[in-house]
This record gives structure tokens, sequence and C-alpha cells, in this order.
């Protein structure tokens, strides 16, 4: 079988947590981690006679993020109840919004393979966000915490024109990175504060009517999302191979498992039976209004990348995933308050530090290091304080303790020595130590001067000034 | 129009409710009356007629960002039928 | 001569001048309530301890000449689908017989900042959904004028507590007419304000674009007073509206010379009982002698209201009363098998039949395929009938008419036929789809039993509709008249 028979049809829907300090409806928090069931009211959990009263915050977080995606922004929002039952949800309906969303018609740029391609983006619309379950006793019973209900959330609705599984890591990370830019949600997967559903099928090569398709739920990280649609279209591939026919059906990953798997008892058609809200009024959303919140978009990753790519002329690639998340480009930005070598900089954040950063699977956030550190050991090299070699001693230790190089060269009395009577007396030493070495070199064999220095650099614990010891070692030889 | 028992069975389970064949009859037969009797709407030419949603003209009412006092969890669970460590107990959720 | 046969002011002057404590008052209510409740059956929940722990701080108030409250001192019964903190609220349902709520609705704190004493809560249709308070799922309340008639609903335990002395005031909700037509088979006066004059935060949401609390009072100028103290914006009500609260009991001048009354041919056509009608014909002769001027007119679309009504509310409702699943209130049903047993069997044993009907009628209009058909055509209907009180108001102060076409019917004549029920609501769902205030007062009898004079005004102006009230009723003699228990 092979999937290369089809094109693949991929539909994201994204759920993006907005970070505002009470909840959409009512004032209690929407910190996470607090004990179940802490962070509730009558209003979140439903009580008889409670009335929502809409946060300012979300309207505008959600507006922000509507723009930022380049949808356009309705002069009317309002919202309209969703009814079902569920345990994580009170009121057995959810607020959300059905025919007149915040945002409508957006896009945004992917990169794959090099090649810029663009996604539509149908809507972007404000809910309130569910309670969340636990399964206990061996799978009979659930324990509901609403500490979750009712934070804001923005659906974010991608017109079906994914085409790979890649695509779709790209346009999660590219929703990811923008969410960040605007400040209006932590995106955090692990946290919940970012979740992705996928709609996705399966058609012949040329043929017009979308495939029969699956919903796919439960991809809990970026790589999730790209395994659990990468096994989808291996199985659906399988099945037409075969001749067979897909069910349209909703389907949940299973990361330990590897696979998706189908969610029984969820086939009964649902019947949302929407209508307007009528506790909660219309928002007119004025060009004022508008041009308010667009004045506080900052400059998005696209823009920033192009900027780097013809202000320090760096790669585009590595412009690319330096802007790939804020706190990444804040940081180069950063670093070069203190040093003009903005190529160095991106050398450093590609090589050390990402390298650092996927070997240990941390976010930058997570080490100590700052722009102000990367930018001034970039100048201590320049010095020639400290060499290349040491700088790496020096970087590390600014991962783990995020202190000045200046400060760690310092203590660890990693100072270059540019002293040339010092070296000299190294140099002897080691000429004096090698002789095969040194007949080598006289012989012609070039390469045996690469040793020499080596021995030279290890003599002085690594901080002889590698190009003067080269130097005075070849005086010293040819003498 | 007219709602069979069908339609019946069908909405109760929307609304998660049981009924037994003789409720069902019942409600089939007296839903039927009052959706005749809401027949006389279609008379009206309601084309270009805005819906009310809301009586009174009002927008943009809305709250500051601004946290307030949660219930202490003695309250949050006092009415709960069943609970276990903070959390509201119910059957499982089917998967 | 009951205290509470007493109007507002005389009660205050007898409080002021040490004739009367507050106590009193309470022992008063407790006292009529035991005589009497028995017969009525207007309470489900009595406050007796608090109320008499408030009434003693209230003395104290009285004797240290602390300021006092609008209401200081009055006894006043609450409707069952007001939220009360620590007092059961079971909106007379199985679903909530045990329920304790953890905060006060916004009237509520009104009520306690004006000094009123709570002493219990009202049955009433289960829900709010009735109109004859047959369908309480406790008991029904019975008639104070007659013990084999409805007391109207669904605020019926409101207007008969009135009636029958049982409370110095109450508050109601009406959605279609809950308040004004139990007012009406009671001899008591109700108003229904302008939809969100009065916060509905800590109502049980019933229809929640219709619903709206209001008093019953034994007269117009204790609903001025009551008005007074509950009415005006609150940020926990996003329909609740800014507007300026004027002095409604000042207002009440006695001066109706000139004013402009419309009556829709519709309200005094078919189907209104000939009794029903020549009373409210008396009373416009009355108005008449006053000064007012009167004129018929039309309200065309008033045939369409009680089906427009009927998608609208019970759509509403059928969303409204999800929320009661057995998850973190109500009743839950032991030995549940798996989840949907718990909704199905929670909701199943919890609600009654009407309450049933409603949220079946309301799912299916919302469902797929019929939301175009039943719920949007209902709400342009709607919008239709809004605009017929729109043009008669360019022209007329108030609109007069009777509250309901009948006086109160006998228990159990109408329960098998829920169509007829519903229309006895004929005359005040156009208001209520309106969302303008009316009040209904009492008129005179037909048969024995009170008929309702119900005076319709323009949004926000209660204070005509007072005024017009207050100026018929201090020229006759029906409120005065008390039912013999």
């Amino acid at each position: 079988m092979s999937t290369s028979n089809y094109e693949t049809v991929i539909g994201l829907e994204v759920h993006v947590e907005l970070h505002t300090q009470s909840k959409i409806f009512c004032g209690c928090s929407t910190s996470f981690g607090a004990p179940p069931n802490t962070h509730t009211c009558p209003i979140c959990l439903g009580h008889p006679g409670v009335l929502p009263v809409l946060n300012r915050q979300a309207v505008e977080y959600a507006m922000k993020a509507a723009m930022a995606l380049n949808c356009t922004i309705g002069d009317i929002s309002k919202f309209d109840r969703k009814n079902y039952f569920y345990p994580d949800s009170p009121k057995a309906y959810q607020i959300s919004q059905y025919d007149q969303p915040i945002g409508l018609n957006g896009w945004i740029d992917i990169e794959v393979n090099g090649e810029t391609k663009r996604i539509g983006i149908t809507r972007l619309h404000l809910e309130e966000d569910a309670g969340k379950l636990t399964h206990v006793d061996g799978g009979y019973a659930s324990l509901v915490d609403f500490n979750r209900v009712g934070t804001p959330l923005v659906e974010i609705v991608s017109e079906p024109e994914i085409s790979s599984p890649e695509e779709a890591k790209a346009y999660l990370e590219k929703m990811r990175a923008i969410m960040q830019y605007c400040d209006v949600s932590d995106v955090k997967m692990e946290e919940g504060s970012l979740r992705c559903d996928a709609n996705i099928s399966l058609r012949p090569h040329g043929q017009k009517e979308l495939g029969t398709k699956a919903e796919l739920k439960n991809m809990n990280s970026f790589r999730g999302v790209q395994r659990g649609l990468e096994y989808e279209q291996y199985r659906q591939a399988e099945i037409l191979d075969e001749g067979g026919v897909i069910v349209q059906e909703t389907r949940r990953w299973d990361e330990a498992q590897g696979k998706t798997l189908s969610m029984r008892g969820k086939e009964e058609a649902h019947d949302y039976r929407y209508f307007p809200d009528p506790d909660l009024v219309r928002v007119h959303i004025s060009d004022e209004w508008k041009e308010a919140v667009r004045s506080t978009i900052p400059e998005l990753p696209d823009a920033r990348k192009a900027r780097y790519a013809a202000e320090y002329g760096l790669p585009d690639y590595d412009a690319g995933v330096i802007t790939s998340s804020k706190a990444m480009a804040d940081f180069f930005e950063d670093s070069l308050k203190y040093t003009q070598d903005a190529k160095s900089v991106s050398n450093w954040i590609m090589g050390e530090l990402m390298g650092y950063l996927n070997a240990n699977n941390l976010e930058l956030p997570q080490v100590k290091i700052t722009g102000q550190g990367l930018g001034e050991m970039i100048g201590l090299i320049e010095k020639g304080t400290i060499s290349t070699k040491i700088a790496k001693t020096v970087f590390k230790a600014m991962l783990d303790s995020g202190k000045l190089p200046q400060q760690i060269v310092e203590e660890q009395g990693l100072v270059q020595i540019s002293d040339e009577g010092a070296i000299k007396s190294i140099v002897e030493q080691v000429v004096a130590n090698n002789p095969q070495s040194v007949e080598d070199y006289k012989a012609g064999k070039q390469k045996a001067i690469g040793f020499l220095v080596g021995q030279v650099m290890k003599e002085s614990k690594g901080k002889a000034n590698p190009a003067l010891a080269n130097k005075l070692l070849v005086d010293v030889l040819n003498s | 129009m007219s709602i069979t028992t069908k339609d019946v069975q069908h909405v109760a389970k929307l609304a998660r409710l049981n009924m037994t064949p003789e409720e069902e009859n019942l409600f089939t037969d007296q839903l039927n009356a009052i959706l005749q009797y809401a027949e006389k709407l279609k008379e009206l030419d309601t084309e270009g007629v805005e819906p009310t949603t809301h009586v009174l003209p009002l927008h943009n009412v809305m709250r500051e960002d601004e946290n307030r006092k949660s219930l202490p969890i003695e309250k949050v669970l006092l009415n709960a039928p069943d609970e276990e460590d903070g959390h509201f107990k119910v059957p499982a959720v089917m998967e | 001569m009951s205290l509470f046969d007493y109007k507002l002011t005389e009660i205050h002057n007898k409080l002021h001048d040490k004739e009367l404590s507050v106590s009193d008052l309470v022992d008063e209510a407790f006292r009529k309530i035991g005589e009497r409740d028995e017969k009525v059956q207007a309470y489900i929940t009595l406050n007796e301890e608090g109320a008499r722990t408030q009434g003693k701080k209230l003395d104290d108030k009285l004797v240290s000449g602390e300021e006092r409250g609008l209401l200081f001192g009055l006894p006043a019964g609450i409707k069952d689908n007001i939220v009360t903190e620590g007092l059961r609220t079971t909106c007379a349902s199985q679903f909530l017989s045990n329920f304790n709520p953890v905060y006060d609705a916004t009237v509520v704190s009104k009520l306690r900042a004006a000094d009123a004493v709570t002493i219990g809560k009202l049955n009433m249709d289960e829900f709010a959904m009735g109109g004859s308070n047959e369908n309480s799922s406790f008991y029904p309340v019975r008639n104070p004028w007659n013990l084999e008639r409805v007391p109207g609903g669904s605020s019926g335990g409101s207007a008969a507590a009135v009636a029958a002395g049982e409370a110095f005031f109450t508050l109601g909700s009406d959605t279609g007419g809950s308040i004004r037509q139990p007012a009406s088979y009671c001899g008591v006066v109700g108003l229904k304000p302008t939809y969100g004059l009065v916060s509905r935060f800590g109502l049980v949401a019933f229809a929640s674009s219709l619903d709206q609390i209001g008093p019953l009072t034994k007269n117009v100028e204790d609903s001025a007073y009551v008005l007074q103290a509950i009415a005006g914006y609150d940020g926990m009500d996003s329909t609740s509206a800014k507007v300026e609260i004027p002095d409604y009991v000042s207002a009440l001048n006695g001066d109706v010379s000139g004013l402009r009354i419309a009556v829709p041919k519709e309200y005094l056509g078919e189907g209104v009982d000939a009794g029903v009608k020549e009373t409210v014909l008396s009373a416009l002769k009355v108005l008449e002698s006053l000064g007012a001027v009167w004129e018929e007119v039309s309200l065309p679309h008033t045939e369409y209201a009680v089906a427009t009504y009927y998608l609208l509310a019970s759509s509403e409702a059928s969303s409204n009363l999800a929320r009661f699943d057995g998850v973190r209130y109500g009743q839950r049903v032991d030995h549940i098998g798996s989840l949907l047993d718990l909704y199905h069997e929670s909701r199943t044993q919890g609600f009654g039949d009407e309450v049933k009907r409603r949220i079946m009628l309301g799912t299916y209009a919302l469902s797929s395929g019929y939301y175009d058909a039943y719920y949007l055509k209902a709400q342009k209907v709607r919008t239709l009938i809004k605009r017929d009180f729109d043009q008669v108001f360019e022209k007329y102060d108030v609109i007069i008419g009777p509250t309901a076409p009948t006086t109160a019917f006998k228990l159990g004549a109408q329960v098998d036929d829920p169509l007829t029920m519903y229309l006895n609501d004929i005359l005040t769902i156009p208001v209520s789809l309106a969302g303008v205030p009316a009040i209904s007062v009492p008129c005179g009898f037909a048969d024995g039993m009170p008929v309702g004079l119900q005076i319709i005004g323009k949004a926000f102006d209660e204070s005509t509709v007072l005024r017009t009230a207050h100026a018929y009723e201090q020229n006759t003699d029906h409120h005065k008249r008390r039912p013999e228990l």
C-alpha cells in the first residue's frame, strides 16, 4: 500500500486558552494547578439563577488573536448556546458563538521544505472552556473538577487546506508562535492551553470531492499531532487500497499504543440546538475599538523573520528557527544590545543553545542564560579574553547559573593567556618533550604542528591563546 | 407538519428524559395540539422582519477583568449528591 | 382587622410611635400562617427562626434610632424560584426538594438592605410553568376567596399569601402573566415591571428573555414602595437596564385628567367572560369620571401571542433546565448504572409533567430542521407584537383591559388540557413579549370571585402605570375587601 496514491486533506481545529486574570463570565481565577474546585463560584458551577457577564479582556484578546491571523473582525458579534449533556459542562450548554464569531476569513503562512504555503482560516470564535474529568474506581466512575470551566477560549478553524502531517505540525507551530507574540495565551500543550483536533480524509489524486473524514482527538503534543495524523493517513490509505470504505467517526490518538482508536458511544448524532443566549447582549465592535486593539499587536513572527534576514543577513532557515518562538527572538534581540555580531549570536543560538535545549527537551525560559550573557560572551571572544573553546565552558555555565560571562571567567580563572613569555616557556617544554613530532615536522609533515599546538593547549589547561601558541611554536621549530 | 411518536422518542433522548409508551402517546398528542395551534404563525408574512432576541436595545455589557472571591470548597460541594477528594463524582463517562 | 390591612406608611407610623414592634409584625405573619396556611398552602418553606432573629435586630434598630430601610420591619414572602442563601429553594420541584442555595438573589439582598423580613418561600407552579398552581410538585395553593378554586399561577403562593394576610407583601416572578394573573384571581395588586428594571440575578431562569420579578401587595402605594426597593441596575445581570429610577411613590398624585387610555378591542372580544368585561368597562367609567379619556384601538397581532410565547419560552426553558442533571446539586436517583441512566432517571423523576412537556416542546422547536420554522419565526412575530405596542404608545399613555379572560376556575378543571390552560394567559402574554410594564389591580367581582384590571404602560414608565392604578383604586373600595377564611 502507499499513501502516495492519495491526496491527504487536513483541517485543524485549534483551541487556545486566553490568559485573562478572571474567567470569561465570572470573577474566578483562571490560574492553572489549584486544588480541585477551589476556583469556582455559583456562576461557573451553573447554579440555579446565575447569569453570565462578559469579560472585556477576553473579547479584546480574541480580537487581537483574530487580527494577528489576518481575520476580518465583524462589526457585531454575539453569543449562542450549544446544548449538550456532559459532566464537565455545568449548565449542560456551552456559551459559544455560532453565526457571528469575532473573526472570519483569515490566513497564516507556513513553511515546509523551504516552500511557503498559505493556509486559510475559516473562523475564530470565543467560548468558555469545560471542566476536567479524571477516571477512578477502575474506570467505573469519574471525578469532575470545574476549575477550568469558564476559562476563555478561542477556537480557530482552518480551511481543509493542509496536505500533510508535516504541514499540520508547521501550522500548529506557527499558530503557537503568533499567539505567543500577541501575548494572549501561554499556549502550552502540556497544560492544555493549546489543544488541537483534526479532520483528515484521503482522496485519489485528481478527485474533486473530499473523501470521508475521521475526526481525530487527544493529540496532546506537537509530535502527537504529527504522529497521529501520520498513523491515520496510513490507516485510511490501507483501507482504501483494499477497496474498503472509511467510516465517518471520531478517533482518539493513543500515544502509548501509537495508534488511533475509534471512540465508541460517540456515534450518537449530536444536535446542539444552537440559539442566541438570551442572558448576553450583542457586542458591537466599532472601528475605533478595532484600531485600539490592533495597535497593541506587536511585530509578528513573519515580519521579524524578514527583518532578521534583511537587517542582519541571517540565512532564512536560521531566521525562521529563531523567530519561531517569541522568547527566542527576544533573546536574540537582547543579545544584540551587547554585541554587533548578529551572525555570531545566531550561530551560538542555532548551535550550542538549540542543541542543548533539544537534547534535554527544554524550552528557552527553562534555562537561565540571558541575552546579555550571550552578547557579552561574544564580546569577550572578540577581545581575545577567552577562546572559542573556553566560551563553550562559559556558555554551559551561563545556562545553569544565569551569571554573566565576566564573572564566570573570573571565578573559574578562564582568562586566556596572551602573555608571550608564558606561552613561550610552555612551547619550549612541549618541543623538548616531543622529539618525534618535532622530527616529523622538520621532515615536512605539516600535520605534526597540529598535535604540538594541541599539547600546548593541554599544558595551559586550554587557556593559551591558540593563534599565539601556533605562531610561537613555528618560531621555535624554525629557529 | 405533525410530530410522530418517533419524534417524541428522539426529542426525549435529546432532553435526557425517559418516557413510558403511554407517556409517549400522550406527549405526541399534546405536542401535536400545541404545534398545530402554532401553525397559525405561518399566516404572517415575516419576510424582512428582524427577530427579537432581546427586547431592550442593549449592547456591549461587559465587566473588567478582575478576580472575585471563589466559593469555599464546603459550599461548592454543599449540595453535591456524590463527591470524592474535593471533586464531584459521577458514573464513568463513556468513551 | 389584621395588622396587614394597614398600609406600609401606617405600619411605619405605628412603629415610630412605639405602638408596634417588628416582632409583633413577625408574630402576626406566623400566627396567620398557622391559622390559615393549612387551607391555603401558600408556603413551601418557613424561615421562622431567621425571621424572629431579624425581627429582634430590627427592634434594636428601632430603639437605637439607626436609619431604617424603606421596607423596615415588613414581613415578606418570596417566591420559591428566587434563591435565598441558606434557606431551601425548591422551585416547587422534586428535583430541588433539598436544594440549599449558596448565594442570595440580588432582590433578596435588596430586601435585606431595605430591612424587610423574609418569613418564607412561596409555593408556585413547578419552575414557574403553569397558570393554576396545580403544577406544584408538593401541593396546590388554594384561592383564599374560594378554596375550591385555583389562585392562578405561577406565583399563586405569592398572591394567595397576600390575599390571606399571611405576608405583608410578597415577591413573584412573571414570564407570561405569572404575577398579574394570580393577582387578578386573588384580588391583590401585582406588578410586572419593564424587562430589565429589576435584576434577574438569582431568579431561577424559566425563559430568560421574558422573566421579571415584581411585587404583590394589597394596594398600589405599597407596590410602589416595594418596587422602589428592588428596582435598579445590577452589574451581575447583563440584561439589566441602566436607567434613572424615579420616585415611584411621589408619582401617586391621584391626577389622571387628560390621561389617554387605549382599550384594545382584542382584549374585550371573544373568549372574555361577560362578567369580567362588564367589570372592566365600569372601571373605565371610573377613570373617565376622573378626567381620563379612552378610545378603542387594535393590537392586531394579539391572536399570535400565545403561540409565539409558548415556542420562545419553552425553547429557552429547555436549555435553562438542562443544568438540572444530578451532578452538582439536586436530586440524584440512587443505584445509578451509567452516566446516561443518571441523567435520565434524575430528570425523569425530578420533573413533573408540565415541565417535561415544555422541555419537550422547546427541545423540538430548537432541533435541527425546525429552528427556522418555530424558534426563528416566533422571534420575528415577537417583533410584530412589540411593534403593535410601540404604535399604540405613540398616541396613548396607557393600555387598559382585563388581566385574565375569566375569574379563577376550579381546581382540576383544566389540568388535562394544556392548550386551554395556555389560553388563560392570552391577555398578559403580549405584554411580556413586548417587555413593557403592567399592573393588575382589583376592579370588582364576577360570580363572587375577584377581577383584575390590567394597566399597561410604556417601557420604564412604571410611574404612569402606578399613578393610574392608584387613582382608580383610591376611588373604589374593591381593594379593601378581604376573603373570609
